[in-house]
């Protein structure tokens, strides 16, 4: 229980995937204009990597490894990743549609997160298990949201800000993420 | 033919400076700000992602009228994940230095915005060898803006190049930019800097070009309906 705690906050806080690992830059930067579309693509990212894990797991552990094929990894995961998401996505619009409603719109754009394929990846290279795995996508997800959520917050700040010239839209954006990156180094340290 | 060799020889240079992938089109930005740490990691980097990118291209390109455009993104994605896993192979056979200290964003170049995008953008619609010089022009670029983010953040934050030491620097290194938080500033400052020098409006918005999921979109997953 105790190990699986650890692997749950290292995964949220020191170890967060945004801004100490550099993966889901994009959505990162793209989607945190807003508190509420931040919370929604954290939640869609939450919800795809913990299942995108109990789908690669055993195809890793029972398929590629008993017949020597571990290198077709990338190749299927990130197959896997996309018709699954693909999946996710219309069984979503045909049996909640209220869900669909606020997370639909989030979906199609996760297939090709790069953090998606990178905590499969990384379960699978840390020789989780099973259960450690799914704490760890966890873990990941929810960190992922935390980082969007605080990060929408500093950005509404920053619209009332006087930005020289250059550095309006991304470069201002990259700086604030710094600062944020410098409070997330508070964390080190706390797990070993 | 004279028309040919021009046009050729823009589309080998486009990429490098007017349309830099990374500094212009903000685009790939998660290698960008992993693996810069030192210069060299950075150069392999971007020499691994020009072969995916050269290679992906080539093929794509060959196959562009055989793909039907229904199952185009799912093809595309295996064609690339194939490239990636081959230059695992070769990385890790050839140089296991440099694929120890790359490590899992090797894998990621399978979805780096930037060889989806040109494949999305370019290969599906052009020829075999505009395609080739097409690859190796962002491949270039993309090496370039890795490789200046290297320099810096080692320079700064190590007070070394190429594991040079720098007399100056090497006593009290800025440690912070060889950290992630140092990563974001320093690209940060790069575009201000490219922005600056290149007279242009800063880009308010990510490269949402480059995003397969563009078409689903319109490029506007930041905002609401």
């Amino acid at each position: 229980m105790k190990d699986l705690m650890i692997i749950l906050l290292a995964a949220m806080l020191t170890d967060n995937f945004v801004l100490s690992k550099f993966m889901g830059i994009c959505p990162f930067l793209g989607v945190s204009k807003k508190l509420d579309s931040a919370t929604g693509m954290g939640i869609a990212v939450t919800f795809v990597m913990i299942c995108a894990t109990i789908v690669t797991y055993p195809i890793h552990h029972g398929l590629l490894v008993p017949n020597g094929l571990e290198y077709f990894d990338t190749v299927l995961f990130i197959l896997v990743i996309a018709l699954f998401v693909q999946l996710v996505e219309t069984m979503m619009k045909k049996c909640i549609p209220s869900l669909y409603r606020s997370l639909g719109v989030y979906l199609p754009l996760i297939t090709t997160n790069c953090a998606v394929l990178g905590v499969t990846v990384l379960n699978i290279d840390n020789g989780y298990s099973f259960l450690q795995s799914i704490v760890n996508a966890l873990g990941a997800g929810l960190g992922f949201m935390l980082s969007l959520v605080i990060f929408s917050g500093v950005r509404r700040k920053m619209e009332y800000a006087d930005i020289p010239e250059t550095f309006k839209g991304v470069p201002a954006t990259l700086i604030a993420a710094s600062i944020v990156s410098v409070s997330f180094m508070g964390f080190s340290g706390l797990f070993s | 033919m004279a028309d040919k060799n021009v046009s050729l020889g823009k589309e080998l240079t486009k990429g490098i400076i007017k349309e830099n992938p990374t500094l212009v089109m903000l685009l790939g930005m998660c290698p960008t700000l992993a693996v810069t740490t030192q210069a060299l990691n950075g150069i392999g980097m971007g020499l691994a992602t020009t072969f995916v990118l050269l290679g992906s291209n080539i093929v794509i390109s060959a196959l562009r009228k055989v793909i039907p455009d229904k199952v185009r993104i799912p093809s595309f994605i295996v064609i690339i994940a194939s490239f990636v896993t081959l230059i695992g192979f070769l990385l890790e056979g050839f140089v296991p230095k440099l694929y120890d200290s790359l490590g899992i964003y090797l894998t990621l170049i399978t979805v780096n915005c930037i060889i989806f995008g040109r494949a999305e953008m370019f290969a599906s619609k052009n020829g075999i060898v505009a395609s080739a010089c097409d690859a190796i022009g962002m491949g270039m670029g993309f090496t370039l803006a890795l490789f200046i983010m290297g320099s810096v953040r080692e320079i700064l934050g190590a007070g070394k190049w190429f594991g040079m030491t720098i007399p100056a620097i090497s006593e009290t290194p800025m440690l912070l930019f060889i950290m992630p938080a140092g990563g974001f500033f320093t690209l940060g400052v790069i575009i201000a800097a490219v922005n600056k020098l290149s007279n242009k409006k800063p880009p308010q918005e990510l490269g949402c070009k480059g995003c397969p999921n563009a078409s689903k979109c319109g490029g506007k997953c930041g905002e609401n309906e």
